[in-house]
């Protein structure tokens, strides 16, 4: 893509809530920042606008690339742009960190006023609603009434899905990827073992590792090679390592012998190096305790009926973590609600990833829809 | 699948069948042109099913709502009796398991509108006496590439109507778009029937 399809240089803003926060779990938040990116301009009656969700390890920036650091570039890159599928020559697009994020909004590792001391452990649980709740007040003061849309794979599926359950009046579309209305046990299995990985890390320290200089990297390191695997899929696993060896031969000993092993590795300790341990086990319990069906005794088809906005759902043929079955169960939610839903199943042979690249089949799916959107 | 290339007629047949503000269902429905011509005559409030990622795009495009689903699977997340009418306009014969398909049409819909080339169009008929397989408006395929994977007649498909019992409430058959009274598993090259269950 060439330069004039980017929204070029980029940078992050500031918004900080004074007024306090009541969460999910009971526990309150005195004030918060958040950390937004916006592309595009937001145009006079304010209809245009369209908020990107990020999953597990994304953050703000969504498109563009710093000043200071060109290669930085933002997580969605190829999907939002001049001329993109999400195109900001007609959005205004958001993208924010999420509250409990380590990119520059409030988490576990920002200074807790009471103490002056990082929060570690004591920063809440927090979940999917309470990022919609902290959403909406971001949207209050940018003064966004109502989203033309809110998009988001994965985990940021799930805050699509709930802006169009919590705030039915305030969005029009949702676009919700490679998402699922709630974990399966095996989901929930993975995400244990990632946790579990941090909190047995002796640098751990409870939660409490910024006060002693340290960071639990062999635990965070571990929970990204599990949650890589289940990003991607068995068959390109095969196709792009195969039992291809690092040098050759057999070592006999404990060392990297496949590819594969140094390609998770390295994903790791890359991993490791800048995300923030807390965030991770929040971030996962987020997605884990995701299910709006669970007040209507399961029934999905309930719980959607407060929708009212318009559905695009895209799934991922190769997607084992959130296969395309968790898409079609809500689909059929919306359908049997008389919701106006269309759903694309996309093959892909990336797994859950996929959501991130460009496939053309699926770009041309979300571009169509969103060209559709009257602003 | 061949919504596409149909001249508006059986459209406006289908049309008269449903009724203002109904709830339909279109497998197969191509590039969504039945449905977005249903909204607009009947303002019926409609999805349309399909396999091919090229009709799943254009449906999108029509702002039309389309479930990419492959139809061979059945249809087991659609609520019995949801639809008013459930549509397949020239796709019956592109599946292969026709009788279950059939069946889930009259579960989803409380009636079910079929349309489907006629085999047995004299034309058809004269093509296989010279020796050649027919390849007509309605059966525009080569042998070799044909969507198509069942051949029937209209006297065959009312044979098996009856045996399934099935309701076959009314049937409307053409000759290049011109009705057909007499003698239509001769005479007409399409049918469009409405099904239901007594």
């Amino acid at each position: 893509m060439s330069d004039k399809h980017s929204v070029g240089v980029v940078s992050p803003q500031r918004a900080h809530f004074a007024e306090p926060i009541q969460l999910a779990s009971g526990a309150t938040l005195a004030a918060y920042d958040l950390v937004y990116e916006t592309y595009g301009r937001l145009n006079a009656d304010r209809s245009n606008a369209v908020l990107v969700c990020h999953a597990l390890s994304g953050s703000h920036h969504v498109a563009g690339h710093y000043a200071d650091n060109p290669k930085n570039v933002g997580w969605w890159d190829n999907l939002v742009g001049p001329g993109k599928p999400l195109d900001t020559d007609k959005f205004f697009v958001v993208g924010v960190n999420n509250l409990g994020g380590c990119y520059g909004s409030t988490g576990p590792g920002s200074i807790n006023p009471a103490t002056g001391k990082p929060y570690g452990a004591d920063f809440p649980v927090v979940t999917v609603e309470d990022w919609v709740e902290s959403q909406a007040r971001l949207a209050d003061r940018l003064g966004i009434n109502q989203w033309a849309a809110i998009i988001g794979g994965s985990l940021g599926g799930m805050q699509a899905l709930q802006w169009s359950l919590e705030y039915p009046e305030r969005v029009r579309h949702a676009l919700v990827i490679a998402s699922a209305p709630k974990l399966t046990a095996q989901n929930i299995a993975f995400n244990e073992v990632a946790r579990q990985a941090i909190l047995t890390d002796p640098d751990f320290h409870g939660g409490n590792y910024y006060e002693h200089g340290v960071v639990p990297a062999r635990g965070l390191r571990l929970a990204r090679m599990v949650g890589h695997i289940t990003y991607l899929s068995d068959d390109q696993m095969g196709e792009k390592f195969g039992r291809q060896l690092r040098e050759g031969v057999l070592k006999y000993n404990y060392d990297v012998d496949f590819e594969i092993e140094s390609y998770l590795r390295y994903q790791g300790d890359k991993f490791a190096g800048f995300f923030d341990a807390n965030t991770y086990l929040i971030t996962t319990k987020a997605l884990d305790y995701f299910d709006p069906a669970r007040d209507f005794g399961g029934d999905l088809k309930a719980a959607l009926a407060r929708a009212s906005a318009k559905f695009l759902l895209v799934s991922f043929t190769t997607d084992w973590r959130f296969a395309p079955e968790r898409s079609r169960e809500m689909v059929y939610a919306l359908l049997h609600n008389n919701r106006e839903v269309s759903y694309a199943e996309i093959d892909c042979n990336a797994g859950h990833d996929s959501f991130l690249l460009d496939d053309a089949q699926y770009h041309a799916v979300m571009g169509a829809y969103l060209h559709n959107i009257a602003v | 699948m061949t919504n596409n290339s149909l001249d508006r007629f059986d459209f406006d047949v289908i049309a008269k069948w449903i009724a203002p503000g109904e709830r339909v269902l279109d497998l197969g429905c191509g590039d969504g042109s039945l449905l977005k011509f249903l909204a607009q005559a009947r303002n019926t409030h409609g999805y349309g099913v399909d396999i091919d990622p090229a009709n799943v795009l254009a449906c999108v495009r029509n702002g039309v709502n389309v479930i990419q689903s492959n139809l061979e699977q059945g249809l087991a997340g659609f609520e019995d009796g949801f639809f008013d009418h459930a549509i397949m306009s020239l796709s019956l014969q592109t599946v292969h398991r026709t009788v279950p398909l059939l069946e889930e049409l009259l579960r989803v819909g409380r009636e079910a509108v079929v349309s489907f080339p006629n085999f047995g169009y004299w034309l058809h008929r004269q093509a296989i006496l010279n020796g050649r397989m027919p390849v007509s408006k309605d059966l525009p395929y080569q042998w070799y590439d044909s969507p198509n994977v069942r051949f029937f007649t209209i006297a065959d498909f009312q044979a098996l109507c009856e045996e399934k019992g099935i309701a076959m409430r009314e049937l409307k058959a053409f000759d290049e778009g011109k009705e057909v009274t007499e003698d239509p598993n001769f005479l007409a090259s399409l049918a469009i029937c409405r099904l239901g269950r007594d």
